[in-house]
Formats: C-alpha cells, structure tokens, sequence
C-alpha cells in the first residue's frame, strides 16, 4: 500500500528538504508525479524548510497588514472628518454604522484590532517570522534551522492564532476594544464594554497561541545562530543583520511568558473569579466581590514585554539596514563592533525600562524614574 | 454585492498594472534592449533626497507651529511653567541634534551617489569617535534626566500643607466631585455602600463624611496649591486637564493624587484667549469604554473670594434626605455602617484624610 506519511528524517526535524528520501505515492492519484519526492503537502503545507516557512510567513503578514491598514483607514475616516457622515460604510459596516457615525465601541474596537494587529502579527511575526526564518540559515552557512519541525509548528501556531484573531472581527457582541494594550478592568469585564466579552477571550486565546509560536521561532533561530554555524564564522564575524535577529529572539524568549502570564491572570480574573486586576468595583449596578487586586499589576506584566517587544520590532530592521547600507555602498558598515555593543546594549537597557510607559499610572513615582530612559 | 465588486475591480487593476510592468521588463530583457546600469533612475532618486529634505522639513517646522497651539493651550499652573521650560530646553537640544543628522543623511545621500568611477573611502572603523558620539550624547541626556528628575520630584511629591483638597472619582462616563466640607477632611467612601442616591459610597458612620458635599463643577482657587485626590469606582479612567499640565490615572481599588497650583482664574483665561464661553476642561484620558470621548468636567478657578463664598454656600451630605434615608439599608445589606469613624476606616481601602503627605506607601509596594 502506497503512503503518504512523513518520512522518519522528516519526523525528526531533520534537516532541510533536499535530503528526504523516497516516498511512496498513489499512483492513480498521482502517477505523472512520481519523480517528485515530496508530497505537496508536506513541501507546500507543513513544509519544515527554512524558505518556505518564511515565504508562510510573509504572505500571513502581509495580508494581516492589508486588513490592519483597513481598519485604520476606518478609525482615521471617523477622526478626521467628525462631521461627515459614514452612511455610505452601511453595506460594510453594518450595524455598526449609527446615525452616519461609527458606533463609539466599535470605534474603540478598531483602535484595538489594528493595534494588535499592527504590532504582533504584522511587526513581530511578519518581520522577524519572515526575514530570521529566511536569512539565518543562509547567513550563518548552515543547511537549515536547528528544527525545521519547530520551525514548521510556530508557522502553524501563528496561522492557528491568526485564524482565532480573525475570527474575533465578525463577532456578534464585537472584537476586542480595551485598546491594545487591553488594561484591566475594561478588558476583564464584560458589563463595561461589550467588546470584552467573547472578542475578547478570543483575543487572549489567539495571543496565547501566538506566544508559543514566537517562543518556539525564538528558540529556534538562537540555536541556530549559536550552535549551527559554519566552519570558520566566530561570533565575531557574523553579518550585523544576524546579531540583531539573534538578540532579538532572546529578547522574545525573555519578554513574551510575562505577556503570556497576564493575559492567563486575565482569563482567571474574567472566567475564575480571581481579584488579580480587580478590587472594589461597582459597575452595572453591583458591586463586585473581587478584593485586593491591583490593575497597576497588569500594566506592569504588559509592558514588561511591551517595552522589549518595541526593540524586538525594529532591531531585525536596524541589522537588515546596516546589511543594506554596506552592500550598496560597496564598503563595511563603520564600527562593526561598536554595532554589536549598541545591539547589545539596547537589549539588555530594554529590560529594565519599562515603567517609561507608567508615568502617570499612579506607581511609586520614585520607582518610575529609575525608568527614565 | 457592489463593494464586493468594486473592490474586487480595483485588486484586479492592481493586479493589472504590476503585471504590465513586468511584462515591460521581461520583453527588453528579451529583445536584448535590457541594460542592468546605475543610471538615470539612481540620479532621480538622488535628487529626491533633496527634495525631500527641504519639504519634508518644511513640512515638519509648518506642522509643528501650525498645530503647536493646540497640542500647548496656555499654561495655568505654577508646575506647567517648569514644564514648559524643560520642553523647550529638550526640544531645542533635540532639534539641533535633528537638524544636523537629517541635513547629512540627505545631504550626503545626494553628494555621495553613484558616480561612475568613485570608489566609497574605505574606512571601517574608528573608536576615539565612537567613544566622542558616545560620551556627549550621554552627558547631554544625563543632564536633561536631572533637569527632569528635580522637577518630577517637585510635582509628584508631598503636597503643601496648606492645598485645597478635592476628590474626583470618575466612572462610566462621568466625574463625581466632592469636597471635605466645614471640617476640612475628606469622609470615608466604601464602594459597597454605591446605590442610586449615593453615588461616591458615602460611609455616613463616619462624622467626617456628613458635612462632605458633592458637586457637579470643580471649583478651585487661584494661587492656592489644590490637591486633587482621584479615585474610580469602576474600571481605569483617566484625570487629564491639559491647561494645568495635569494628568494621572483613576485606579479602581488605589486611590491616586496630584497637585498643583492654578495661576490664571477662569475670567483671566477667556480674555487672554478672547472667548467668553472658554471653561477650563478635565477630559478622561484613559479608555474607559463607550463614551468615553465624551466623558469630561468642568473646572472653573475663582478668585479666593469667590472660592470661599462659593465653598461655604454648598450643601452637605447630612442635608442629603434621600441619601441619608437609604444609607440604613445599604449599609445593612453591605455588613457595614457600624463601628462608627474607625470601623467605617477600617472596612474601607484607604484612610481618606486631607492630610496632603498622604502616604504612597500604598503603592510603594507595586
């Protein structure tokens, strides 16, 4: 009997596409491609190539763009032009359209979707997921990441996540709408903005999965940068471009549980009944039981990854523009090792600075200012 | 159905053009006409960073002052003014940096294009100017942070013994307004004791609480420190109040404060500004839900005269009937309302005195 099951190399995670064996097909199925050795489900699909899944990637990245820069042309309608009507968004919009504005949830909604989907599924893993996934292997000599199956998974846990994010748009009640930064207790309770109730679980869900698939990626491109370069390349002689991929996937590795530790405090707050984020609350009428919880506590845990995650954002491209700079000018980009120190210094500075994004949260001023930087 | 179509004409269009394009590349690459050079493409866009440059700049500095009023209403405290002060200094030390670095991106990016011939100065690295373009800027940002650090010290610390004291609690989507009355202390608020005629949660076992009244402007008078005590009573809101240079979160379950010393009265502003209906402005700064865009309050500074007079003519809580009859079943369906102040205290989150040092114990801990 013809199979199509995985080769066992292939279930290892073993490296790269051109040293698979063999496998077998249905030939009523496919007979005129035999000479082909992988089945397009694995070569396409769940593809554990380093291009591939970059080229994955990039196509879910750039379509998550398209669809963030629409819901940011919506919100910008509403904004610049307050006075204009927005009837014409009816067929569209629906019944989010009143009275020739867009209803102010969904505004705040819109706000958050494009957000969300501007920073993390587009900035983070359409950038790093694309361009780390592609240039490590082929920068640093070896045949392919340290785990193409890994590799493979946090492709698939982005399109699961991706999938769940999407979902969360056409919702009944509405997506998320406590702003990007989701602070408690808007975003924990239902009765405070509509938007908080399923879209917003769907978020934590879809984000959860994300995690692990950043985590996963993470892991992987610092293995590789550490343990699979090629003969003759120290540390010292790595492309600019790789150093800042490398540092920031050790960024992602150390920043994203803590994001992923608030929003599971979050869904506990929101479906447990714990006071993590909450204490002394009256809204709809009824004074909550929730006691002794602090919502100061979420914005710490956020924006301990907040902060890092705006250097895991932009380092890739700082290294791809040092690359770019030095190719086109036909000479090494100047203070190589000075580059390497600042890459490592904004990383590790990035650690320690979050409560910049605190100022006015009503923290202990005294410890807000160690955060000036 | 007809924006499906549309937008599916205008994808197709898309589509369209970028395949033409290639298709123009692909038939010179055929028919030999194809030429890979540095040519005149490169020298438009060399001379576009020029261009660039001076109306991107010119945009930005017109930008800047067309809108600079807007995003700086006249500042009306004792602290904006030091703010004021910083932000120029910092912008003035920023634009400069900014200027010089733009001007030789752009500038070099002209001068140094292609040029048939011209080789890049091989010059790979150089750590006496790494350590001077690491050494200055760090002094400078070292001496912006202290300029900083003293003036943020300044305002976020004790208030002046002597402040007006004020409380806001804001909620969805409004702001609550109390003062502490004839005994000048704020009475104890316990949110269990939240119903219809007693909107902040009153704790009227505690005496201090009887002669607190509400409000539904804020007044505060001038030349006088005013500690605004900020509380919330459902989820994050924001106390923003942009002419004060003022702004800081309301915190369900941690009371939150700021002071400040307003300069101008209400009267003062509208003739300096020339519009008679202008009413200084607190705006909700935190999204807090639906109609937040709209939740906001009004502050009206008062000569200290008009202040005391308009103080004294408030009416108390105790004068409250409707408020003061169902006290009794609120506070027995909560558990609360015995022990009289210090039980009242003790049930509640924090001690709610006028003291202005009041401590930030509670959130040193954070």
């Amino acid at each position: 009997m013809a199979t199509n099951l995985p080769s066992a190399a292939q279930a290892q995670g073993g490296v790269g596409v051109a040293s698979v064996p063999h496998t077998e097909h249905d030939d009523h199925l496919h007979g005129h491609e035999e000479h082909h050795d992988q089945h397009w489900l694995w070569k396409y699909v769940f593809s554990q190539d380093h291009k591939m899944i970059a080229r994955q990637f990039l196509i879910t990245g750039m379509i998550w763009a398209i669809i963030g820069g629409t819901l940011s042309s919506l919100f910008r309608l509403q904004l610049g032009w307050p006075e204009a009507t927005l009837d014409w968004l009816q067929p569209f919009l629906g019944k989010w359209i009143e009275g020739g504005k867009l209803n102010p949830e969904f505004y705040l909604a819109l706000v958050t979707m494009h957000g969300t989907i501007m920073v993390f599924f587009v900035l983070t893993a359409g950038l790093s997921g694309t361009f780390s996934n592609f240039l490590i292997p082929l920068q640093v000599g070896a045949r392919d990441m340290a785990s193409g199956f890994m590799n493979m998974l946090s492709y698939w846990f982005f399109f699961l996540s991706s999938v769940i994010m999407f979902a969360s748009l056409f919702l009944e009640t509405g997506p998320a709408a406590a702003g990007w930064t989701i602070y408690p207790p808007l975003s924990a309770l239902p009765q405070a903005i509509s938007g908080s109730g399923m879209g917003m679980t769907m978020w934590l869900v879809s984000m959860a999965f994300f995690i692990v698939s950043q985590l996963l990626g993470g892991v992987n491109y610092v293995t590789t940068v550490i343990n699979m370069r090629t003969r003759g390349m120290s540390m010292s002689k790595l492309p600019l471009t790789i150093w800042a991929f490398f540092l920031t996937a050790i960024l992602g590795i150390l920043s994203f549980p803590v994001l992923l530790s608030a929003a599971l405090l979050l869904i506990f707050d929101r479906s447990f009944g714990t006071s993590f984020f909450l204490s002394d609350i009256y809204i709809a009428g009824q004074a909550l039981h929730n006691q002794g919880g602090s919502p100061v506590l979420f914005q710490h845990l956020f924006w301990f990854l907040g902060h890092p995650e705006v250097y895991i954002v932009i380092m890739p491209a700082m290294g791809m523009v040092s690359e770019v700079l030095a190719t086109n000018a036909r000479k090494p980009i100047f203070g190589y090792r000075a580059m390497i120190g600042s890459l490592i210094g904004i990383s590790l500075l990035s650690f320690v600075v979050w409560a910049h994004h605190m100022f006015v949260t009503g923290m202990n001023p005294f410890l807000v200012r160690c955060s000036c930087s | 159905m007809t924006a499906l179509t549309i937008l599916l004409v205008l994808v197709l269009l898309l589509v369209v053009f970028g395949l033409l394009f290639r298709l123009q590349i692909l038939t010179s690459i055929f028919s030999g006409t194809y030429v890979r050079e540095i040519g005149m493409s490169n020298r438009i866009n060399a001379a576009l960073m020029i261009v660039f440059m001076v109306v991107g700049g010119g945009a930005f500095f017109w930008s800047f002052s067309e809108n600079f009023n807007k995003m700086n209403p006249p500042v009306a405290s004792v602290h904006g003014h030091a703010m004021e002060r910083m932000f120029w200094i910092t912008m003035t030390v920023i634009g400069i940096a900014f200027a010089i670095t733009q001007a030789l991106l752009f500038i070099y990016s002209y001068k140094y294009q292609h040029k048939e011939g011209r080789r890049a100065y091989f010059f790979a690295h150089n750590n006496t100017i790494e350590v001077i373009w690491t050494i200055i800027p760090a002094i400078v940002m070292a001496s912006l942070i202290f300029a900083g650090w003293k003036a943020w010290t300044r305002i976020t610390g004790p208030a002046p013994k002597d402040s007006v004291v004020v409380e806001l609690m804001g909620k969805q989507f409004n702001w609550l307004v109390r003062y502490p009355g004839r005994d000048m202390k704020l009475g104890v608020v316990n949110y269990r004791l939240i119903d219809a005629s007693n909107d902040f949660g009153f704790d009227l076992s505690d005496k201090s609480a009887l002669d607190d009244f509400t409000s539904t402007e804020i007044h505060v008078p001038k030349g006088h420190p005013v500690l605004i005590k900020i509380r919330s009573r459902d989820v994050l809101h924001a106390v923003y109040m942009p002419h004060f240079r003022v702004q800081m979160y309301a915190v369900p379950g941690m009371p939150t404060r700021f002071w400040f010393t307003p300069t101008m009265t209400t009267d003062e502003m509208r003739a300096h500004l020339g519009n008679p209906k202008f009413n200084y402005e607190l705006a909700c700064n935190q999204i807090c839900g639906k109609s937040h865009f709209a939740m906001k309050a009004t502050l009206i500074v008062d000569e200290p005269d008009d202040y005391q007079a308009w103080y004294a003519k408030q009416s108390p809580n105790s004068a409250n009937a409707d408020m003061m009859a169902s006290y009794k079943q609120t506070s027995k369906n909560a558990g609360l309302g015995k022990g009289g102040s210090a039980g009242a205290k003790a049930a509640a989150i924090e001690e709610t005195g006028e003291t202005p040092a009041v401590p930030l114990a509670a959130q040193a801990s954070m």
